[in-house]
């Protein structure tokens, strides 16, 4: 795992109050209850942590979020298309 | 109980500065979302608007008077202005004294708070203006209204977000229809646009990146609106008495809280303030013409809704026209419900339901007849127009043909 992942398992294990253990990469955002609040909540964590903005908009009906992973590959995909503008 | 009408109607938004200008832009389905102008953008990720552009304060007060108004004061006090000479309704004497007025705004002085707080924690001064406090607080547009026209009865302010103007209405009119008053203005006001209040808006992800498009595939989000709208209602009877002028009935009136989450709208707590309404007004499903929805244009809002008024009107609810005003004025807040209500009556009285604009495709989720892009000449009846807020607090609002 990269540094960077594991920051952002460290932000989803706080965010989500859930123990860092529980969060690898296919565990599912409903059995760790974490909500749509949460999700905006963790990126506000990221950004602030990586100095960086992440174009992440709660309408977007391609996005879709079950895992932990799918999360950590939204917000990855998104830095990457975006170039990881810094604010 | 009383039967309660609305006797005159005013209105300031980003489709116009009274009412006349506002319905001819809506009632052709013409949007009045653009790049945000009266505030500057460098900073922020999302610039569009529905602002009330080229607002001047000092063509419609003097500048004395100005120094007490924030921006969403102003803006509840030229709806109340053009409401009350368009009823023609008179307060002096005991009618002042059975007279109310309930205005209805998320926030209230927004501009004064958000300029206080960077004279303070950015310009580090050590003193702010005297009046930076009569000028924020949410009941000012209701105070000065009350100054301006001699309202001596009930007034205060209502605050549910996104409902509160129909809270605010719904409020006036149980007031009227219980006989505690004879009259009441209201409405609601809001000016959110400033630098603070978008950035805040921003983090929440929920702003529309290119426009409002309610209901339709490929909607982004919502888009941040301002203005204020501001009616008479009163009794039918005093109404008849001196003679007014009557747009249409004000039928029922229907509440709930969801009582789930903070911010995401509930199905349940939709249906069951559509359905009070309904019961309220004694309208059967099957009566209802049009439907103002609450649209917004987030992914969530809009399918919630669509079920809602599913659950509700059953099989009816695929033939029955549905339109958000949102899409062309975006969204107000607090003032939201009343500026649609504004559009509901116009409509009612010209015999057009305004579209939803910018629908550009069907949203599978969403399948219902949102009366897209074109305006619908027809008859209505009997209409509802929805608000579900931030908190799960919802109202609607039911109006009748009078006859």
């Amino acid at each position: 795992m990269t540094s960077v992942e594991s920051d952002i398992f460290e932000i989803i294990a706080d965010k989500a109050a859930v123990e860092r253990e529980k969060v690898i990469s296919n565990a599912s955002l409903e059995e760790l209850e974490i909500e749509s609040l949460d999700v905006v909540e963790i990126i506000f964590a990221i950004e602030e942590k990586f100095d960086i903005y992440v174009p992440f908009n709660a309408n977007d009906q391609d996005l879709e979020f079950d895992t932990v992973g799918d999360v950590v590959k939204a917000i990855e995909n998104l830095i990457k298309e975006n170039d990881g503008v810094a604010d | 109980m009383n039967r309660v009408v609305i006797t005159g109607l005013g209105v300031i938004s980003a489709a116009g500065h009274n009412a006349t200008d506002f319905w001819e832009k809506v009632k052709d389905g013409r949007s009045s979302i653009g790049e945000i102008t009266t505030i500057p953008t460098d900073t922020l990720t999302v610039r569009i608007g529905a602002e009330v552009a080229g607002f001047q304060p000092q063509e419609h007060f003097e500048k004395r008077q100005l120094g007490m108004l924030d921006r969403f004061s102003q803006f509840g006090l030229v709806a109340a202005r053009e409401a009350v000479a368009d009823s023609g309704i008179s307060f002096e004497g005991e009618a002042g004294e059975r007279s109310a007025s309930i205005i209805g705004s998320g926030v209230g002085g927004q501009t004064t708070l958000d300029a206080s707080y960077w004279e303070i924690y950015a310009e580090k001064k050590t003193r702010v203006h005297p009046f930076t406090v009569p000028r924020l607080m949410i009941n000012a547009a209701t105070s000065h209204i009350t100054m301006e026209h001699g309202i001596r009865g009930p007034a205060f302010s209502v605050a549910s977000a996104c409902s509160s103007a129909n809270h605010a209405m719904g409020q006036a009119y149980l007031m009227v229809r219980s006989g505690m008053v004879d009259t009441a203005v209201t409405g609601g006001a809001e000016a959110t646009i400033t630098v603070g209040t978008m950035k805040g808006w921003e983090a929440l992800r929920v702003m529309a990146s290119d426009t409002c498009r309610p209901f339709s595939k490929g909607r982004s989000g919502m888009v941040l609106g301002e203005g204020a709208a501001i009616f008479v209602f009163e009794s039918l009877e005093k109404a008849k008495a001196r003679g007014a002028k009557i747009y249409t009935e004000v039928a029922g009136h229907g509440l709930s809280s969801d009582a789930m989450d903070i911010t995401l709208p509930d199905v349940g707590g939709a249906a069951r303030a559509i359905a009070g309404a309904l019961k309220n007004a004694k309208l059967n499903p099957e009566d209802v013409d049009y439907v103002n929805a609450h649209g917004t244009g987030t992914a969530a809002n809009d399918v919630t809704e669509t079920k809602a008024l599913k659950q509700v009107f059953g099989d009816k609810a695929s033939s029955l026209p549905i339109s958000s005003t949102k899409s062309m004025i975006g969204h107000a807040l607090g003032g939201a419900g009343a500026l649609e209500l504004a559009a509901v009556v116009l409509g009612m009285r010209d015999g057009i339901a305004p579209p939803t604009a910018n629908y550009v495709e069907r949203d599978p989720e969403c399948d219902l007849d949102y009366i897209p892009n074109e305006p619908r000449e027809m008859e209505i009846n009997a209409a509802i127009s929805n608000s579900f807020a931030f908190g799960g607090l919802n109202a609607v609002m039911a109006l009748k043909k009078f006859s």
